[in-house]
């Protein structure tokens, strides 16, 4: 009867594994169908649980009850079962609908395929983001909806289309083959790292929801480290960069949410686990002689887990910045390589690429001038300040942009 | 010395599959759970079980039976749990802790079980 503790999120994680395991038998156009059963799993524990006790192996119990469930569909459901062995007839599997495997290679697989059909180029990066959450991780809409400050309704359309979609174009689970992996994986990677940002940088006070996103980003990724075809450079870079970021996560927000800048934040809130485990695949990703984009950007973020400033720091982080450049000259990468060459101790260098920027609009672009100008030419460095403040759009930016017109004395 | 009598304990709530999320289900079956607990731990839990919705028949007078839902009642048999209790108001005290009342429209409901 004990109620002993069951693991948190359980249910959770085991509905992403039912999920991609029914789904892999019956095809991705039963998605919905493996849905339910997952769902109606839940709800016989729930029924079941409390009374007689939590079985040893929750897992176990879940996938036995499941696979039962699945089993009884297709006895019960003649259209169902004839559709099934029409799809597992074109797939070329084994033909026999009723065979579920639910091994933990079989599971990892039938996962990482799913995360692939789910990242399939013809939808959407926020489909593909709001179909992850909801088949691969388990969440419901109204904690999709939460996670991405988005409403329900607003959800529901954008998985139903996106199922449509998937079903319209006879998407098959599968790894894609050598000739396509290199751009289907860059999809997949930038569609993690999106779900990863939606939880960095949410607006959302909740930590504990945009902490939960940024996990189960990198649970993601594990799926893609986990097999040797889609364990890449790139893969292990990204999954640094998360690492070296999260490490940050209870630091860089206050107990009434307010964001705190990496410079003021309480580096004993550093996750050290997290640097360290960052650190190994930074290594890892090293192996390749090639510096991708995720490379650098995770080169970079580990140069930020070092608070203390240094010329090493900054000199490494342009010189990085510069690589960086040659990718992609985005407004944010541009900034952060003068922010980078003024703590390098050229400041009226850096003020002097800043105004060649014009990216006016941009409050970002003002607080760098900011800080810029700030020592050097006073009524400025206030204007700019001002027009960061007119340029930003949320409460959380305001309060920043007016703590540093504290610390700069304006 | 008291003559424990027997109490059934019957929930009635809407059918939830579907409508929540697998969290929200692990949380629900958790408080259950130590709702449950709380009472077994005072030795008055005889049993109990939750009563699936999927599949579900209904036959009427005319002894035809049909598929669930169940008309238009939306609160409908979830399921139960018997207790061993000195009165029904004993055993409505057990009912009041239970996590199934958190749903609006949701009711337990307590009777006597004829043990003789």
């Amino acid at each position: 009867m004990a109620s002993q503790d069951i693991i948190p999120n359980l249910f959770r994680t085991e509905y992403g594994k039912i999920v991609a395991v029914l789904t892999k038998s019956f095809g991705l156009e039963h998605m919905e169908q493996a849905e339910d059963i997952a769902s109606e799993t839940f709800l016989q524990a729930m029924d079941t649980w409390p009374y007689k006790g939590i079985p040893k192996n929750p897992a176990a119990w879940l996938y036995t009850v499941a696979k039962n469930k699945a089993i009884n569909q297709l006895k019960r459901d003649a259209v169902f079962r004839n559709k099934i062995t029409e799809a597992l007839r074109v797939q070329g599997g084994p033909g026999d609908a009723m065979e579920l495997v639910l091994t933990e290679e079989h599971i990892a697989d039938s996962q990482l395929q799913m995360l692939f059909a789910i990242c399939h180029p013809s939808l959407r990066p926020e489909a593909q983001i709001s179909l992850a959450l909801r088949v691969l991780c388990g969440f419901g809409i109204d904690e999709i909806a939460t996670a991405l400050l988005c409403r329900k309704e607003t959800i529901n359309k954008r998985l139903q289309r996106a199922r449509a979609k998937l079903k319209a174009g006879h998407i098959q689970l599968n790894v894609p083959s050598i000739r396509e992996l290199k751009v289907r994986l860059d999809i997949v990677l930038r569609t993690i790292y999106l779900l990863f940002s939606e939880g960095y940088y949410s607006e959302s006070r909740d930590t504990v929801v945009r902490k939960e996103l940024c996990l189960e980003a990198m649970n993601l990724i594990y799926l893609l480290l986990q097999n040797a075809q889609t364990a890449t450079h790139d893969t292990c870079s990204l999954m640094a960069l998360m690492c070296f970021h999260s490490s940050r996560l209870d630091a860089r927000q206050s107990e009434e949410g307010d964001m705190i800048l990496y410079r003021d934040q309480d580096e004993s809130l550093w996750d050290t686990s997290l640097v360290e485990k960052g650190f190994l695949y930074l290594q890892q990703a090293s192996k390749w002689e090639i510096a991708s984009k995720y490379y650098l950007e995770a080169s970079i973020a580990y140069w930020h887990t070092i608070k203390e400033d240094s010329l090493e720091k900054w000199e490494s982080i342009l010189k990085l910045y510069d690589l960086l450049l040659t990718f992609e000259k985005t407004p944010a990468a541009l900034m952060n390589r003068i922010f980078a060459l003024y703590k390098t101790g050229q400041k009226e260098t850096a003020l002097r690429e800043a105004q060649k920027l014009n990216l006016e609009g941009n409050q970002y672009y003002y607080l760098l001038l900011g800080e810029l100008y700030a020592g050097l030419n006073t009524e400025k460095a206030r204007k700019s300040l001002a027009l960061a403040l007119e340029n930003c759009c949320s409460e959380t930016e305001r309060k920043v942009i007016r703590k540093q017109m504290q610390v700069l004395g304006l | 010395m008291y003559i424990m009598k027997e109490f059934i304990l019957i929930f009635r709530h809407e059918n939830a599959n579907g409508k929540v999320s697998p969290e929200q289900m692990q949380h629900w079956m958790k408080q259950q759970a130590e709702w449950v607990a709380g009472i077994a731990a005072q030795n008055k839990f005889i049993g109990g079980t939750g009563l699936l919705f999927d599949d579900a028949r209904v036959v009427d007078h005319n002894k035809l039976v049909t598929n669930g839902p169940f008309g238009g009642i939306k609160e409908t048999l979830g399921g139960y749990i018997t207790v061993r209790a000195e009165s029904s108001d004993e055993a409505a005290e057990f009912a009041k802790g239970s996590p199934v009342l958190q749903g609006e429209g949701n009711t337990v409901e307590v009777r006597q079980i004829i043990s003789h």
